[in-house]
């Protein structure tokens, strides 16, 4: 039976496509969490890349753009699962998004194996851009280390000594700190890992108290970080001990976080207030199609579709030609929501981080406020470790 | 033993099975041949469970805790580079076996819902354990190689691997006949219609409920190192409640105490998941994603009015006979 | 660690505590009188924070949403009752789990549908902004206390509902005989549809209550659903008392438990391990402390004598 399929399969391949440089258009195959309760995450990536698609005219290089949307249910396998079935029934050029870092660590090698792009447009797991590192392997995102990194010099500059560390305990919350204390000099107070979906933070939040550091320093992602910052404000602590955090305040969350947020910091590789054109057209065009604020996953999912165009005008509209696809993505010679910005050499950014901080706006609402950069072409920690392999 | 309509029922859905693999290529949509054998794994979970569900009347809300066993068998072996699928499987075995004697003996002393709740505590014990393993990833789960049985049959042919899986399938449908239509799983059901007269005659019934559960979760630890093969990847995810919640969905959309039906039930479920939402996606987009919205109702009516699943939808000749 | 932290940490766990009995009281009943597992307790749990971030969002007053909140919690009680769980009580349990579960699913979509996924916003009211004092240098929230009041009163309020009322008494009655309640000329289905109605008023009120200091969003009652399980389970079925002191006892375990055990491990096992560790043993705990108790009490501490 295999000797059949073996003779029938690339004949019928060939059929399918005759002639592989005449396509007329580009498949995108984009996955992400698209339901349950953190649907939000894939809500505000793909309406940012929808909107670049419109400001590319759903054009990339004379070619018609196909998305094809897959949902990964936030689970490794079916994550999985939707990567091989566009590959092989939709026949995708290219996979992008991915929010988890342990969804795009089971999705990756699916698709590097099959010789195609992959981008994340989140996920930041950090074997990526080290040990597991692929020339196919693009992210308009970050590597997961960077956006800490950043923060603990934050906390050197503004000589913020004896900090108090509090994560969640798995995976991406323990390269946080580590992270965060690979570039922070001062004291560490003490440490504390919570449990992942915890919802109630008061234990916590006596322990801060009784350690009277200078500051907090967090990572509480999503709905968990929405209780926290609650919590800790009702708890009347953010007057004493200022809370300092990554991936945990944004215009996704800052909803549910409400006038709690206001007083705190968070670094971010995102300056929503710079005056470079391609922002502020985002954020404007994006707030008039959606009827609300984009957040930093909308900005790097706009970016996505513009690094692709960048890729298929250079391969001179022929997206199979993955080599030359590659070439001029790496060049990263597009309009990017956070400027200009160069690729390392294992495609992750080499980018800004600013110090941004959460204020009360005329009526009282909290708004983002980037109030600085605290480190100007930040390198990821791991790209030394990172040998290509085609 | 068997009906006759549903005997052909069971041949035809095994001949389907066998056939995806040329079907598909001969299509050049290699894409179902990874559905299919996601589905026959599936099945093998739904089958197991439904040995002490269905028959035994245990309702064991923490059967994922085995597929996520074995699924680490695989996964851990594959870390160290130890890639051999017999030691794998067998290791999986054994481990699935261990663990399910030690999860039935404690939760076996209980009844009714306090057994629903007890079996889902322990497995979510088993999650956050599998969260805490640093080692192996945590959270961010291990990606595993696939097993290497014999030189020449390689797994990473495609082809090779679903029909693996299909022989463990037929396998164990082929065990479950077995064990249900012996003495002992004569017992196992009779524990389920009246556990004390079970007793009152001379019967040991917790020693025949326990050896149930044990080869129910051993049969699922096969499914879940065939899953880790197929996902090439393992994660604590495959314990979560959600996914017990899932397999006692196929058990019961099958046909509960069928023995084939929950097999079915798996194919039943994982397709709905699969076409469903393209299929409302076409009808208006951006619906797709809400197919929970579908989902969630259809279960609740299955619920009501199809006690016996779709097994049960089959006509049995005889029922009308008799 | 000082002793004082201590006390203050068994004073968090008890809070969480009777937190933990505002979202199991509900359940509770249901299971205990009714015997219907009803796994979307924890969306009606849900619906209530909906319900009143929404019109607490309107109004700008915390009552006034808690007045309209209870009306609408109960009527999407007694809809679900009708609807899907009425044909239910005669059927195992596989069957309720089953079919709440699907009502879960559904319920998490038509939220996400009506509202968005995003997180709603909910802050905790002014009037019940700010700390007071209860140990030295440790001020505790106001809305925390509240909570604790409100517990209180509804366990109060139950305990005294069941045993001392003529309603109590039929319920009673129905949980250990249906049929014969019903042959007395008591219209025992109305009586069942109240019941699971003001369950899910309790659930709609614990939903209410968590809204300030949690996130308002789609599936927020599972974690919550969860636990509530182990709570019911551990202190018996059906017994109002038995749920009070399991919340506790496991608000207790777990609070203090994970405030302790990472640094206790660390003095035999290194500090970098125990900070791993620690916080895994602390999350499987209040598995523990429920696979122990029913180990030798199958059908947990306070067995309810009907049903």
């Amino acid at each position: 039976m295999r000797f059949r399929i073996a003779l029938i399969a690339p004949a019928l391949a060939l059929a399918a496509t005759p002639g592989l440089a005449q396509e007329k258009e580009i498949r995108i195959g984009y996955i992400n969490t698209f339901s349950g309760g953190a649907a939000v995450y894939g809500k505000h990536q793909k309406d940012g890349l929808e909107l670049a698609l419109d400001h590319l005219g759903w054009k990339m290089g004379g070619l018609d753009v196909k998305m094809i949307y897959g949902d990964d249910q936030r689970k490794p396998d079916v994550g999985r699962q939707q990567a091989d079935k566009q590959l092989k029934k939709d026949k995708v050029h290219l996979v992008a998004g991915i929010t988890w870092s342990n969804v795009l660590a089971a999705v990756q090698k699916r698709v590097i194996r099959s010789k195609k792009i992959i981008i994340s447009t989140n996920a930041g797991w950090s074997a990526m851009a080290g040990k597991n590192c692929s020339p196919y392997f693009f992210t308009t995102s970050w590597n997961n280390d960077q956006t800490p990194e950043a923060m603990g010099e934050l906390m050197n500059q503004e000589k913020l000594d004896n900090v108090f560390l509090i994560s969640a305990n798995y995976q991406a919350g323990k390269d946080m700190l580590t992270g965060f204390e690979r570039t922070y000099k001062g004291k560490v107070a003490k440490r504390i890992l919570y449990r992942l979906g915890q919802r109630d933070y008061q234990a916590e939040i006596s322990q801060i108290r009784a350690a009277k550091p200078a500051a907090l320093f967090g990572f509480v992602p999503g709905p968990m970080g929405i209780a926290f910052v609650k919590q800790y404000r009702a708890a009347g602590l953010h007057k004493t001990i200022p809370f300092y955090s990554v991936f945990t305040v944004d215009y996704l969350t800052l909803g549910g976080h409400g006038k709690a947020a206001i007083g705190t910091y968070h670094t971010s590789y995102w300056n929503n207030n710079s005056d470079d054109p391609v922002n502020k057209r985002f954020i404007a065009d994006f707030k008039k199609k959606y009827g609300y604020h984009p957040s930093m996953f909308s900005a790097q999912a706009y970016d996505m579709p513009m690094l692709v165009n960048s890729g298929v005008v250079g391969a001179k509209g022929d997206p199979n030609d993955v080599r030359a696809m590659v070439a001029a993505m790496e060049k990263a010679d597009f309009p990017s929501t956070r400027g200009k910005f160069t690729y390392n050499t294992n495609h992750i950014p080499i980018q800004n981080f600013y110090r941004r901080e959460v204020q009360a706006d005329a009526n009282g609402n909290p708004v983002i406020v980037t109030t600085g950069v605290v480190k100007e072409n930040h390198k990821d920690s791991y790209y030394k470790q990172c040998k290509f392999k085609w | 033993m068997i009906d006759r309509i549903k005997l052909l029922f069971l041949i035809g859905g095994i001949v389907v099975c066998a056939l995806v693999p040329p079907v598909a290529g001969a299509a050049g949509d290699d894409f179902y041949v990874t559905l299919f054998a996601r589905i026959m794994i599936f099945a093998i979970a739904a089958v197991s469970l439904d040995l002490i569900l269905g028959f035994g009347g245990m309702i064991s809300f923490g059967h994922a805790a085995y597929l996520g066993l074995g699924a680490y068998a695989v996964g851990i072996f594959s870390f160290y580079g130890i890639n051999d699928g017999f030691l794998q499987f067998f290791v999986a075995i054994v481990g699935s076996a261990l663990v399910a004697l030690v999860i039935g003996a404690i939760c076996l002393r209980t009844r009714g819902i306090y057994f629903i709740m007890i079996t889902l505590a322990l497995t979510q014990m088993l999650y956050f354990l599998g969260i805490s393993l640093e080692e192996y990833g945590g959270d961010d789960g291990l990606n595993t190689d696939r097993s290497e049985f014999i030189a020449g049959f390689d797994l990473y042919e495609e082809v090779n691997l679903y029909y693996l899986i299909l022989g463990f399938l037929i396998l164990c449908v082929f065990i479950m006949h077995r064990v249900i239509n012996s003495r002992f799983g004569m017992v196992v059901r009779g524990c389920h219609a009246n556990e004390d007269r079970m007793q009152a005659i001379g019967f040991p019934t917790f020693r025949y409920k326990l050896a149930a559960f044990v080869i129910s979760g051993t049969m699922c630890g096969i499914a879940g190192a065939l899953l880790a093969n197929l996902t090439e990847f393992v994660t604590p995810e495959f314990m979560h409640w959600f996914r017990s919640g899932e397999i006692m969905i196929m058990v019961l959309v099958g046909g509960m105490g069928s023995l084939f039906g929950p097999a079915f039930g798996a194919a039943a479920y994982l397709l709905f998941e699969e076409w469903v939402p393209d299929l409302m996606e076409a009808v208006a987009t951006g619906t797709g994603e809400n197919w929970h919205f579908i989902f969630g109702p259809l279960l609740v009516i299955l619920v009501l009015f199809a006690k016996q699943g779709l097994w049960g939808l089959i006509p049995d000749r005889s029922r009308r006979d008799g | 660690m000082t002793w004082l932290l201590l006390v203050e940490q068994t004073l968090n766990g008890a809070q969480f505590g009777v937190f933990l009995f505002l979202v199991s009281a509900g359940l509770t009943l249901v299971l205990g009188i009714m015997n219907v597992v009803n796994l979307a307790h924890g969306s009606l749990f849900m619906l209530g924070a909906y319900y009143a971030a929404t019109f607490f969002g309107l109004t700008g007053s915390f009552l006034l949403a808690l007045v309209i909140m209870v009306p609408l919690a109960l009527i999407s009680g007694i809809v679900i009752e009708v609807v899907a769980l009425r044909t239910m009580y005669d059927r195992d349990h596989m069957d309720q789990v089953l079919a709440t579960f699907g009502l879960i699913l559904f319920f998490n979509e038509s939220v996400r549908l009506v509202w968005g996924p995003e997180s709603q916003p909910m802050p905790v009211p002014d009037f019940l902004d700010g700390s007071v004092e209860i140990l030295p240098e440790a001020p505790y929230p106001v809305f925390r206390i509240v909570v604790i009041l409100v517990g209180l009163a509804v366990g109060a309020g139950l305990y005294f509902l069941i045993t001392r009322t003529k309603i109590g008494m039929l319920i009673r009655a129905g949980a250990s005989n249906r049929a014969m309640v019903g042959a007395l000329g008591v219209n025992i289905r109305l009586l069942y549809t109240l019941v699971f109605g003001l369950g899910a008023i309790l659930a709609g009120l614990a939903g209410m209550m968590a809204g300030p200091i949690q996130s308002v969003e789609p599936g927020m009652g599972e974690d919550m659903l969860i636990l509530a399980f182990v709570v019911i389970v551990i202190g018996g079925i059906g017994s109002i008392r038995g749920a009070v002191i399991a919340s506790v006892l496991i608000g207790i375990v777990e609070v203090v438990g994970r405030s302790i055990l990472p640094f206790a491990m660390a003095n035999f096992m290194g500090e970098d391990a125990a900070q791993t560790a620690g916080p895994a043993v602390a999350s499987m705990l209040i598995y523990v402390l429920m696979a122990a108790v029913l180990f030798f009490k199958p059908a947990g501490l306070f067995p309810a004598q009907a049903g």
